[in-house]
């Protein structure tokens, strides 16, 4: 099972100083945040994409390109890449140009996006949101699979004797996952293609990420690639830990009253009590996370969401010191306790490689 | 049957909840149904959060779930500001737009004077047909002079007498809402974009 963290990118300001990073010091941050995660033994970076104030990463493969010169082993990711405005083409290629940069340590997860007028700025009609998001990933995933292509669409200019350069690594395109929180036909998509499928997790009770899992997991079977227990899966969470859970309570409240996407709405205690988000020791985490697979089953990636809401960089590396030496090491003991044979692990460029080695010589 | 009251009246005991009672009764006899009543009062707090946080608290889950499952509802605002209240809009913006889809619908509202009647065709009738609820045709609104004059009981019997004809008529008309997402199989959603597309 793989463990990291995922960043939306915020700029905020630090509710209990008034300060607020600049652009330069936010980025500086997140790539500070990344190259922790690589020391303190997590698996994965993943980034967000944003194209407003107040956020910084509008270019994902640039960032996560001077991360991977940086780092040896983490696995550089998005959360979300918008496969509705961006165009496909350039998707195919920027990422197939990280994986050779980075030796295959990429992913990606697909996913619409959630501010309205990005849809116009990028000069589509967020009413095609489900129907981009459709047309767009078909050609991706074909340009990555095929040498030269001929292609027409509803949503951008036909493309003939198009060949998307780089060729992706090796031959393989990297793994896709595809992040919804509410939207079926996403989870729907992931199935019929064997991709992942990522539920943020974050936001909403847990009976709502279940429905779509369950959803996904089914048709994924459907689609013939493995049983509901094989797809793979991944899930967010939101966590603050210190030794002492009152002091995670007492050092986080200001953050959480003021964070931009749930401040100054519910109360912590009911927000904890009702979504993921866990403020406590590190042992209140593991718990937690653990129960996650009560009703996700087992899945392949867990990523925490930890550096947003105006927390400082080292109140952030802190925390992630508390995730790779206190949290993560039990749970992979003890998910890895509970998986039954059979679950597979997340895909890496070198279990897809070997996959498709395999299948080369059972055809020959 | 089931009948549920949506009353948005604020004080404690509140005209508004006294008209709803009183729709309820009448209806609820007429039409033999159970009623449940939904105190937006009581709610207040978990529909301001539900927009903050994206997803109803567990009571206000309870009272969405008695709504939107019912045969037939009688709703009742005080009118705020030549309209219905805040929280009345609130409650029926947090719902699922076709929710209310098919639901015979009796509106109801209740004002300091007589001169804001038409509050029930002028803005709470259009927001049902918005729903696609199926609002009865006579609506009953109730100024501070009417619980002291003739022709109010006349209103409700008559308004109460309708929705249970709807009620009686539409039984199991309605699809029940559906408990598990639905799936629009990929290669529909592939054809709906592939009209010219290679594939």
């Amino acid at each position: 099972m793989q463990f990291g963290i995922f960043s939306v990118g915020d700029v905020t300001p630090d509710p209990t100083t008034g300060r607020t990073p600049t652009e330069r010091d936010r980025i500086k941050a997140m790539v500070a945040i990344a190259l922790k995660a690589e020391e303190v033994g997590l698996d994965v970076f993943a980034t967000g994409e944003h194209h407003n104030p107040p956020f910084v990463p509008s270019s994902p493969t640039t960032m996560l390109g001077y991360i991977a010169a940086r780092t040896e082993r983490l696995v550089l990711s998005t959360s979300t890449t918008l496969i509705t405005t961006n165009d496909p083409v350039k998707i195919a290629e920027d990422f197939a140009m990280l994986q050779h940069l980075a030796d295959g340590r990429v992913d990606l997860m697909m996913g619409r996006g959630n501010t309205g007028p990005v849809y116009p700025w990028f000069g589509q009609d967020i009413r095609q949101g489900i129907n981009l998001a459709v047309e767009n990933y078909a050609l991706l995933h074909r340009l990555w699979r095929e040498d030269v292509v001929n292609w027409e669409g509803k949503f951008r200019t036909p493309l003939q004797g198009f060949t998307s350069t780089p060729r992706p690594l090796d031959g393989v395109p990297p793994f896709v996952w595809h992040g919804s929180i509410r939207s079926p036909e996403i989870a729907e998509q992931a199935a019929y293609y064997g991709d992942g499928f990522f539920h943020n997790n974050i936001f909403w009770p847990a009976d709502h990420t279940k429905r779509m899992v369950e959803l996904y997991r089914s048709r994924y079977a459907h689609y013939g690639h493995g049983t509901p227990e094989q797809a793979i899966v991944g899930l967010g969470g939101q966590v603050f830990m210190r030794k002492n859970s009152q002091d995670a309570v007492n050092e986080f409240r200001p953050y959480f009253d003021n964070a931009p996407v749930y401040g100054h709405g519910p109360s912590l205690e009911d927000f904890t009590e009702q979504t993921p988000l866990t403020v406590g020791s590190p042992q209140q985490v593991i718990e937690k996370t653990l129960a996650f697979r009560d009703y996700a089953g087992d899945y392949q990636r867990q990523l925490f969401l930890m550096d947003h809401a105006g927390l400082p960089l080292k109140t952030v590396l802190e925390q992630l010191d508390l995730l790779g030496e206190e949290v993560v090491p039990v749970l992979r003991k003890e998910f890895a306790a509970r998986r039954p044979a059979g679950v597979p692990d997340a895909p890496t460029h070198a279990s897809l490689l070997a996959r498709r080695t395999s299948e080369e010589v059972t055809v020959a | 049957m089931r009948l549920v009251v949506v009353s948005a009246g604020l004080s404690v005991p509140s005209s508004t909840r006294l008209l709803a009672d009183r729709l309820a009764a009448s209806a609820g006899r007429q039409a033999d149904a159970d009623v449940e009543v939904v105190e937006l009062r009581e709610l207040a707090v978990e529909i301001a959060q539900n927009f903050t946080n994206g997803f109803p608290g567990r009571r206000l889950a309870a009272a969405i779930d008695a709504v939107t499952s019912a045969d037939g509802l009688i709703v009742v605002t005080p009118v705020f500001s030549a309209s219905y209240s805040g929280l009345f809009k609130s409650f029926f913006d947090v719902i699922d737009k076709d929710a209310l889809a098919g639901v015979p619908v009796l509106i109801a509202a209740t004002g300091g004077t007589a001169r804001h009647s038409l509050v029930l065709d002028h803005a709470l009738r259009p927001l049902f047909a918005h729903l696609k609820a199926v609002v009865v045709q006579t609506g009953v609104y109730a100024a501070s002079e009417d619980w002291g004059a003739e022709g109010l009981d006349g209103r409700i019997e008559r308004a109460a007498g309708e929705l249970a004809a709807l009620m009686r008529g539409m039984a199991g008309t309605r699809r029940a809402a559906p408990d598990t997402l639905t799936v629009v199989p990929f290669a529909e959603q592939l054809a709906a974009v592939s009209g010219r597309s290679g594939g």
